[in-house]
């Protein structure tokens, strides 16, 4: 374990590089002069010169590049826009403050949202999908099976948007979406966050539904589980023993890679419920052509989809032990 | 002496056992009738769709019940199996009967360890504890010939190799002593030098404990090799029952006598062709009307009034022997001595 | 057997696939020897059996050959032509003279192509337009197998495994081959219809003059198949010859608990055979026994076997041809004689 999780760090770090290198070099692909853009709005001509300077705009891209990376290990001084220490992400062109401090603000908003709405599809979808497998072919099944297919084939911005228009401004029983943080106030955290949390939760409770119909009814077909009913165990351990722990792979794994999309960005989450996390900084942050925020983000978001695939793996691993880690 | 003390060890009388699919029903089984004493092995033969792997999952309650209908009688030491609860079979499985499979790496959890799915039937039927019930394990796993089973108790399946794995299997299927064994084509995967060794273990246990053990197969050398009686099955119905060495030596249906030239031998001529069985296996969807074997029988013109098509032969079963055919006793001698004579010269 | 001319001819023919780990970085650390150095030829119209349990690389030999995998070592002659590392040009005219028949005629079918389309698809490939049409051609190949012509138009799954199994041989007949290698071609059917399967392909071999090489791992059925006979284990031949002197006189201690293993349908009490129980597994490819590598199973092995290999040599009281890599052969002596005491009710 310990060796396979080394390699596939260090792997990941490979990715992360790859990935930043080409955001990089995309940018500057763009017809935009980064120096106009990072010198703000009242920008003189000489002020130009040194954020220019500063930056190392006239540097060949690929010392742009090195600086930018020497900034995360060494920190970066950017003369006149401030001294930025190590990890460095560089100032972000808007607001002029540390891009790895805005990311660090907003990170927290964003996974409260996305372990919140893990916890109502994971509970909601593997429960139904269960019942769904044991009444195989009869009215509960069936129903279950309907209700997932309307669900997968909803979107955020319609379900979110119906939502918040009944359960806030016509009934009223819900708070209009927000974010406080838990330790300030754990009610208020659950209450603000309650309604995105449900809306994601109906979107993405259909897929663990179905995933955990499929694999449970499959596993149940296996020669291992009549095996373990030859041996008179009764049918609920088999399920639960048996047929249940082959059911768990697949699922982990679409799970690893829905919390590291919605951890990534939940872009447009965000925006319907105005909650200000990491999706709707990369939406900023793209609008306002603020490159070292952008490079930011994308690292985030990339490096939670890396870690859930890591993390995938593993808990893959455990459950199945004929998956030889290395 | 009490009645059970005359009655068979286990006795399947008149099973039938029909499917309802979307096509339609299968009659996977229709009618079949035999006894397994203590200690003795029936060998049950037959191809794919002969209805051998259904009537075993029927005796211990495997099937579908919600689209499986059942008619017969099924009496394990005088108890009738069919209408037992699910709890009461529950406490047989594993117990009482037990059965193996074709396939030991499917059929073994590849979540567990060894050791883990034998205790676990251990712990079931006796109450033990879980270090008790590894302990048995192991000293399951040393009787079977798994060499340091004190160390491969913690493998899992995908660790062991194919005659491994069988052997763990049937450890698994022994662990409570059960007084039937049904073995589902158990050597069949394998090679035949594991097969040999398998079919020893099997002996041996047979003799120690005296299990009962139905051995179903589709290779009547093996049958050769460990069964007392035999049953021959086709499309789901018996054609012929008798010892081994009735079957062996003077078999009285022909599509027995077609099993036996379809398999070529190690001493046998060699220049002289198998004499297989013309066409395929019959759809149990649609089964011919009369004899199953009609269509594919090389014999029906021997037959008047063409009975074998609308007739359904009777097995007549004297002192354990007999065959479900329309030929006469006459015929069939002088048949197979027909046949007998092609094969070895 | 003609040494002068052989159809195909194999020396040396080794594949090693590699096993990679170590860390961090993984690399080669080691290799699962699954062939190791076979020689071996086969003649115009001769059928050459190749028996083994599994993992003996005998498959592996067959996908070699036909050169779906590619050799580590060796070299394998095609009419006298290398054809070891030939490019995909070079094999093109070959490729249509060796065919090969698998042992799932479920899963080597494509489901959603009609028997007409398969069994002309290998015509279209090759460019090769049969007089009178490719329609006709495959009415006459599935008139060969035994199959209705009229069926062309059907699809696999409206067939019965042997029938599949026919529709895979009209396949590899489509362009007239000269050698086939049929890997398991009927342990997958049904006892009844392995011998249907059995007696098309030695017809064909008979009819139509093609060379087999045929893989199995019943040893009657290759018995009653090839003319000579090759037994592996654990990657290497250990004993090859004609049918009659090997399964009379096997001369390799492997060779006669293979053959002592199999269970024969007879009521004797008396077994054909005095049989040898093999105790434990094969060990592993990856990193097989020294000098023989069936010592660790063998009852005669000494220290001679650990250190030096015996070479696949003819040995004193063997026929020609009869070849047995063994330090200490097996001698007709220490063979009971053939169920001498036959007996008399016996039919069978």
């Amino acid at each position: 374990m310990f060796r396979f999780l080394v390699r596939r760090i260090i792997g990941a770090l490979v990715i992360l590089l790859i990935i930043s290198a080409v955001t990089f070099m995309l940018y500057y692909a763009i017809p935009r002069d980064p120096a106009r853009m990072a010198c703000g709005k009242v920008c003189t001509k000489d002020l130009l010169e040194q954020v220019r300077q500063n930056l190392g705009i006239s540097d060949p891209l690929p010392v742009q590049y090195w600086h930018w990376l020497e900034g995360i290990f060494a920190g970066r001084d950017y003369g006149g826009l401030g001294n930025c220490n190590a990890p460095c992400l560089g100032f972000s062109f808007t607001n002029r403050e540390p891009v790895l401090g805005t990311i660090m603000d907003r990170l927290p908003t964003t996974i409260s949202l996305a372990l919140g709405a893990a916890f109502f599809f994971l509970i909601i979808g593997v429960g139904t999908g269960m019942i769904a497998a044991v009444k195989q072919g009869k009215a509960a099944d069936k129903i279950a099976s309907s209700f997932s297919l309307i669900g997968s084939s909803l979107q955020i911005y319609f379900v979110g948007y119906i939502a918040m228009f009944l359960m806030v401004q016509q009934l009223g029983i819900m708070d209009q979406p927000s974010y406080t943080p838990f330790t300030d106030n754990p009610v208020a955290w659950a209450s603000g966050l309650l309604l995105p949390w449900l809306t994601l939760s109906i979107i993405f409770t259909a897929n663990y539904t179905r995933m955990t119909r499929s694999q449970l009814v499959e596993q149940l077909s296996e020669d291992y589980v009549r095996t373990a009913r030859a041996k008179g165990l009764s049918r609920r351990s088999v399920f639960f023993r048996f047929a249940w722990r082959g059911a768990m792979g697949p699922i982990v794994t679409i799970f690893g890679i829905d919390m590291g999309t919605l951890i990534g960005g939940a872009i447009i989450t965000e925006s319907v419920f105005s909650i200000q996390g990491i999706g709707r900084l990369a939406l900023t942050a793209v609008d306002a052509n603020d490159l070292p925020m952008l490079l930011g983000v994308t690292l985030v978001a990339a490096a939670a989809i890396v870690f859930f695939n890591i993390i995938v793996d593993a808990v893959y691993a455990l459950i199945d032990p004929r998956i030889r880690l290395a | 002496m009490t009645s059970t003390d005359q009655q068979p060890f286990l006795s399947v009388r008149d099973l039938k056992v029909h499917f309802s699919t979307e096509d339609g029903v299968v009659k996977a089984v229709d009618g079949l009738t035999f006894d397994l004493a203590k200690g003795k092995t029936l060998g049950i033969v037959g191809e794919s769709g002969s209805g051998k792997s259904v009537t075993n999952l029927t005796i211990l309650g495997l099937h579908d019940r919600e689209r499986t209908a059942i008619d017969g009688e099924i009496l394990l030491d005088g108890k009738e199996l069919l209408t037992a609860s699910e709890r009461e079979l529950e406490k047989l499985r594993g117990n009482k009967m037990s059965m193996i499979f074709q396939d030991a790496l499917a059929s073994l959890s590849p979540y567990h360890t060894i050791g883990k799915q034998i205790g676990e039937t251990y712990r079931k039927h006796t109450g033990a504890s879980k270090a008790e019930a590894r302990a048995r394990a192991i000293e399951m796993l040393k009787r079977v010939g798994i060499p340091q089973p004190d160390v491969r108790v913690d493998d899992y399946p995908h660790q062991f190799s194919g005659g491994m794995r069988q052997r763990a299997m049937i450890a698994m299927a022994l662990v409570c002593d059960p007084e039937l064994l049904i073995a589902d084509e158990p050597t069949t995967a394998l090679d035949v030098t594991v097969q040999a060794q398998i079919m020893d273990l099997l002996k041996d246990l047979q003799q120690e404990f005296g299990t009962a053990i139905i051995f179903i197969t589709h290779d009547l050398g093996v049958i050769a090799d460990i069964a007392d009686d035999v049953l021959v099955m086709y499309g789901g119905r018996c054609v012929e029952r008798g010892t081994k060495k009735e079957v062996l030596r003077a078999p009285q249906h022909p599509y027995t006598w077609g099993l036996l030239g379809s398999m070529p031998s190690l001493d046998g001529p060699v220049d002289v062709p198998l004499s297989p069985i013309p066409g395929s296996p019959p759809s149990l969807l649609n089964p011919p009307t009369g004899c199953r074997f009609h269509p594919r029988c090389t014999f029906t013109e021997k037959v008047t009034g063409g009975l074998c098509a609308s007739a359904q032969p009777l097995l007549e079963i004297t002192d354990g022997r007999g065959a479900a055919c329309h030929l006469t006793a006459d015929q069939r001698r002088d048949f197979f001595a027909d046949f007998a004579a092609t094969r070895s010269h | 057997m003609s040494n002068t001319n052989p159809l195909l001819d194999v020396t040396g023919l080794t594949k090693h696939f590699p096993v990679m780990g170590g860390f961090p970085f993984k690399r080669k650390i080691g290799a699962v020897q699954a062939v190791d150095g076979l020689d071996f030829q086969v003649a115009e119209g001769e059928s050459l059996g190749l028996v083994g349990e599994s993992g003996c690389g005998k498959s592996t030999t067959g996908r070699l050959i036909t050169r779906l995998l590619e050799p580590t070592a060796g070299k394998i002659s095609y009419r006298g032509q290398d054809i070891t590392h030939a490019g995909r040009k070079q094999l093109a005219p070959i490729r249509s003279e060796i065919q090969m028949i698998f042992q799932d005629p479920y899963a080597s079918l494509n489901p959603r192509q009609t028997v007409g389309k398969i069994i002309s698809g290998p015509m279209e490939i090759n460019g090769i337009n049969p007089p009178g049409g490719h329609e006709k051609r495959v009415r006459e190949l599935l008139e060969t197998v035994g199959l209705n012509p009229e069926h062309y138009n059907r699809f696999p799954h409206e067939f019965s495994g042997g029938q599949r199994q026919r529709i895979g041989v009209a396949r590899a007949l489509a362009l007239s081959p000269k050698l086939i290698v049929a890997d398991e071609p009927v342990s997958a059917l049904d006892v009844s219809i392995q011998a249907q399967v059995v007696n098309l392909l030695q017809d064909l071999q008979r009819d139509l003059g093609i060379a087999f090489l045929f893989i199995a791992h019943d040893l009657a059925i290759v018995r009653h198949f090839s003319q000579r006979v090759a037994v592996m284990y654990l990657g290497k031949i250990v004993e090859i010859a004609n049918r009659e002197d090997l399964y009379e006189n096997p001369r390799h201690p492997y060779t006669r608990a293979l053959m002592s293993a199999v269970p024969e349908a007879t009521a004797d009490d008396v077994p054909a055979r005095e049989r040898i129980l093999l105790t434990g597994d094969v060990p592993s490819p990856l990193n097989p026994p020294s000098g023989c590598r069936f010592r660790t199973r063998c009852w005669k092995a000494t220290d001679k076997c650990a250190s030096e290999a015996p070479p696949l040599v003819q040995i004193s009281g063997s026929n020609d041809g009869h070849l047995t890599a063994c330090h200490y052969p097996e001698t007709k002596e220490t063979i009971p004689a053939q169920r001498l005491a036959k007996d008399p009710e016996a039919a069978v």
